[in-house]
């Protein structure tokens, strides 16, 4: 276990930017803590904070775990970070941009053809069409591991709609509510600015068409979708509507949404549903989610859609393995972020590689999420590790491998007092016409001891992440 | 606001109303059953609670015999009558959850707590609930969303699809708990007068909660005169179909002033008002209590069809 980067630390020594936190450890006793747990789990209850699970039985209403220990950046290590998300976000959507234009990056022979082209998230009801300021994605979520003072990988690069910003902003209102004393003594950057901050991307992107405020609309599965709380905060926090498909309609090439004094038209959609159901009579028929026509009004410049339709292409996990060169074909830079080295199954000489080291690596499915169809390797049983082979083998194209990161850890509290645990970091990077990012991000922790996998279905829990101002 | 989101709110209240009215149906049906049997005509008055409930047939289905136990389970625990209180409150519940926006931490909160505490109840065990911890319960509930809807939110459009919700659900309501009274007395029309005819009206002005209000307003006997004018006419009662209507016509005037454009349902609304303005506790009786009272509900019902279609179903230009 010595092995891994401790962020709190490091030879017997506590590091600079958790020195305030380990007397305030110090000086908290168990009840007080369990005490304080309880509070804050109240307060997520009260607020309505909760992913609903339905079809499962028992409460539908859960809660994300909360661990009340944070998780501190120093300004120095978050300007580096900045600068390298930013830059990975401005690239991802040049590579977007690209690929539904001229593909210049695969006439190049810098990504096969058949990567893009081929692709399930490659929608070729898009090619040609240039979105507002060309951007495609317009909430980057970056996903990040830490395995030293100053190495940082990215685990994976979400382009469509990542979802947990709302924990990020509710982790930080609930640790300022309940410990007012550490935001006192310590200068922690605020993260409040974000909704504002999406509003103004969002803005920024209305469609030609629109002369004037635009109207924004943030568009959800609806009640049932796990992540509703999360589109209904977030509709709060701008103060715009909460739609679903049946509310909006398609008249005279424009977006109308049905409002107890008749239709209002809407400028920009911000999007909580997957390319698939968007339109069904451009893309799934069956869909009931989305909106019949609305392609066409996206394709006449009458509507923005965020992300635009098409997106996905760029995070897909063979892709990714591109991500760098695309940093350094678009924008002439050097990726300040680093990738995780990855095997690709579907080419012969990574699968040999593979197969032969199963045990020791982790293998994910290409268009997997969640934490769901993976495997890791150095926590999986002989049979687990045999029954993933001949699924590899089965399908290797689905499938890419990665080695066992040694994650950083941060101290959380347990049952038995204050223990490291495994992290991930996943920022928020906002592109419009301008790129921005609040100094903070969602903080996923893995509880079980040992436990690499920080997904919140599979005994994840989240923490607040502080950035120090200077 | 979204046409959808306003139906919610219309809905979050008709279900609040609704939870509260199964409640007292179940405190009359309660107490008229605590009065001795005078007669086989009128033997089962559970029964006559659920015919005027309007969920006799799909009672006798599961349950069959209509005695105190499995009407307690079916007016309040059973999620599959739409009318129980559990149904009620969990369908309020979820429609503020999909409006959350459009309500205040207050309003959440106490529909969160009516329903959460919803879901103790039904795990203790049924002996330990009485019917009188069971009706005290939701009045209590539907008493703290209501407060904190009209403490606490915005006096927008949102406020006035909440309490039309209220307003429509009980002009519905009220007539039906009337006709209760109906129901429980047909099969022996010289009972008409008796004792135990005012006993049932007395019950019925408890189950309203207006006994002391009652007395308050007309002193003296309780006669069947009295109480319907007071029910039906009295602009007092807060409960009464004339209170009822002017409450659904000032927030509908409220809508159409806001919105600068009246609908179909402001004519409709004016005119029930002015009908029941006119009305005297005589052309009531003439007409058959229960005869006023059907006409009434139907009533109520087009000017909630005509609400719909006016602002709710999205359907609007």
């Amino acid at each position: 276990m010595s092995t891994y980067f401790n962020e709190m630390y490091q030879d017997g020594a506590v590091r600079l930017p958790y020195s305030r936190l380990e007397a305030w450890m110090q000086a908290m006793p168990a009840e007080l803590r369990s005490l304080k747990q309880a509070e804050a789990e109240a307060l997520f209850r009260r607020i309505g904070i909760t992913f609903a699970v339905y079809g499962e039985g028992g409460d539908p209403d859960r809660l994300i775990p909360f661990d009340m220990f944070p998780r501190v950046f120093t300004a120095a290590e978050w300007a580096k970070l900045e600068r390298g998300i930013k830059q990975r976000a401005r690239a991802l959507n040049a590579f977007l941009a690209d690929v539904y234009a001229r593909g210049e990056i695969v006439r190049a022979g810098r990504i096969p053809a058949r990567l893009v082209y081929r692709n399930d998230a490659y929608e070729r009801a898009v090619a040609g069409i240039r979105p507002p300021k060309g951007v495609y994605s317009h909430i980057v979520g970056i996903d990040l591991v830490r395995t030293g003072p100053d190495e940082f990988f990215v685990l994976e690069d979400n382009c469509r709609t990542p979802s947990g910003v709302s924990y990020m902003l509710e982790n930080r209102e609930i640790m300022m509510r309940m410990f007012p004393d550490l935001f006192r003594e310590t200068r922690i950057a605020p993260v409040d600015g974000y909704s504002e901050a999406l509003r103004r991307t969002l803005a920024s992107v209305a469609p030609p068409k629109c002369d004037r405020d635009p109207c924004i609309v943030i568009l959800t599965p609806g009640h049932f979708n796990s992540a509703y709380y999360e589109h209904s905060f977030l509709a709060d926090l701008m103060g715009v509507e909460l739609v679903e498909g049946q509310d909006l309609f398609v008249e005279g090439e424009c977006v109308w949404m049905r409002t107890t004094e008749g239709p209002k038209r809407v400028d920009v959609i911000y999007r909580r549903i997957d390319d698939a159901f968007l339109d069904p009579l451009c893309f799934r028929p069956d869909s009931m989610l989305g909106v019949p026509g609305l392609m066409d009004v996206y394709r006449s410049g009458g509507v923005s859609i965020c992300s635009a339709p098409g997106a996905g292409v760029a995070d897909d996990k063979a892709v990714y393995t591109f991500v760098p060169d695309m940093v350094r074909f678009y924008l002439g830079e050097e990726p300040i972020l680093q990738n995780v080295p990855t095997w690709q199954c579907g080419r012969e000489e990574d699968l040999k590689y593979v197969l032969a080291h199963l045990p020791e690596l982790v293998v994910k499915e290409v268009h997997g999420s969640g934490g769901y169809g993976m495997l890791v390797g150095p926590r999986a049983s002989a049979d687990q590790v045999e029954a993933f082979r001949d699924r590899i083998i089965a399908d290797p194209g689905n499938y890419i491998a990665q080695p066992t990161l040694a994650l950083s850890t941060v101290p959380t509290f347990v049952a038995e007092g204050v223990a490291p645990r495994h992290v991930d970091l996943r920022p928020y990077c906002l592109v419009g016409e301008r790129i921005e990012l609040v100094p903070g991000g969602l903080t996923r922790v893995a509880l079980n001891a040992g436990s690499l996998v920080v997904n919140s279905s599979q005994g994840g829990g989240v923490k607040d992440t502080w950035v120090l101002a200077e | 606001m979204l046409s959808r989101t306003a139906d919610n709110l219309y809905w979050i209240a008709r279900y609040m109303e609704r939870a509260e009215t199964a409640a007292r149906l179940l405190e009359v049906g309660a107490r008229i059953t605590l009065i001795p049997n005078a007669g086989d005509g009128y033997r089962n008055e559970w029964d006559a609670l659920l015919r005027a409930g309007g969920t006799a047939d799909a009672f006798a289905r599961k349950y069959g015999d209509p005695v105190q136990r499995n009407i307690e389970s079916h007016l309040f625990f059973d999620q599959d009558n739409p009318s129980s209180v559990a149904a009620c409150l969990s369908r309020a519940r979820e429609n503020g959850r999909i409006v959350r926006t459009a309500l205040t931490t207050q309003v959440w909160d106490a529909l969160n707590t009516a329903f959460q505490e919803l879901r103790q109840l039904e795990r203790l065990p049924r002996s330990e609930l009485s019917l009188s911890r069971l009706t005290d319960w939701t009045m209590k509930h539907a008493a703290t969303v209501r407060g904190a809807i009209d403490a606490t939110l915005l006096r927008n459009d949102g406020w006035d699809f909440l309490r039309l919700g209220y307003a429509l659900e009980r002009a519905d309501n009220t007539a039906r708990l009337l006709d209760v009274k109906y129901f429980v007395l047909l099969p022996r029309v010289d009972f008409v007068g008796s004792g135990l005819d005012n006993y049932q009206w007395t019950t019925l002005l408890r189950a309203m909660s207006s006994h002391r209000a009652f007395h308050w307003a007309y002193g003296g006997e309780v006669t069947a005169a009295k109480i319907a004018h007071f029910l039906i006419l009295n602009p007092q009662c807060p409960r009464s179909l004339i209170t009822c209507v002017e409450e659904v016509n000032l927030h509908l005037d409220r809508l159409a002033r806001g919105y600068g454009r009246s609908t179909s349902a402001q004519t409709l609304a004016r005119g029930l008002l002015a009908g029941l303005a006119e009305l005297t506790v005589e052309d009531i009786f003439d007409e058959g209590l229960h005869e006023f009272l059907t006409r009434h509900i139907a009533e109520v019902s087009a000017l909630g069809a005509s609400v719909r279609e006016s602002y709710l179903s999205g359907d609007v230009r």
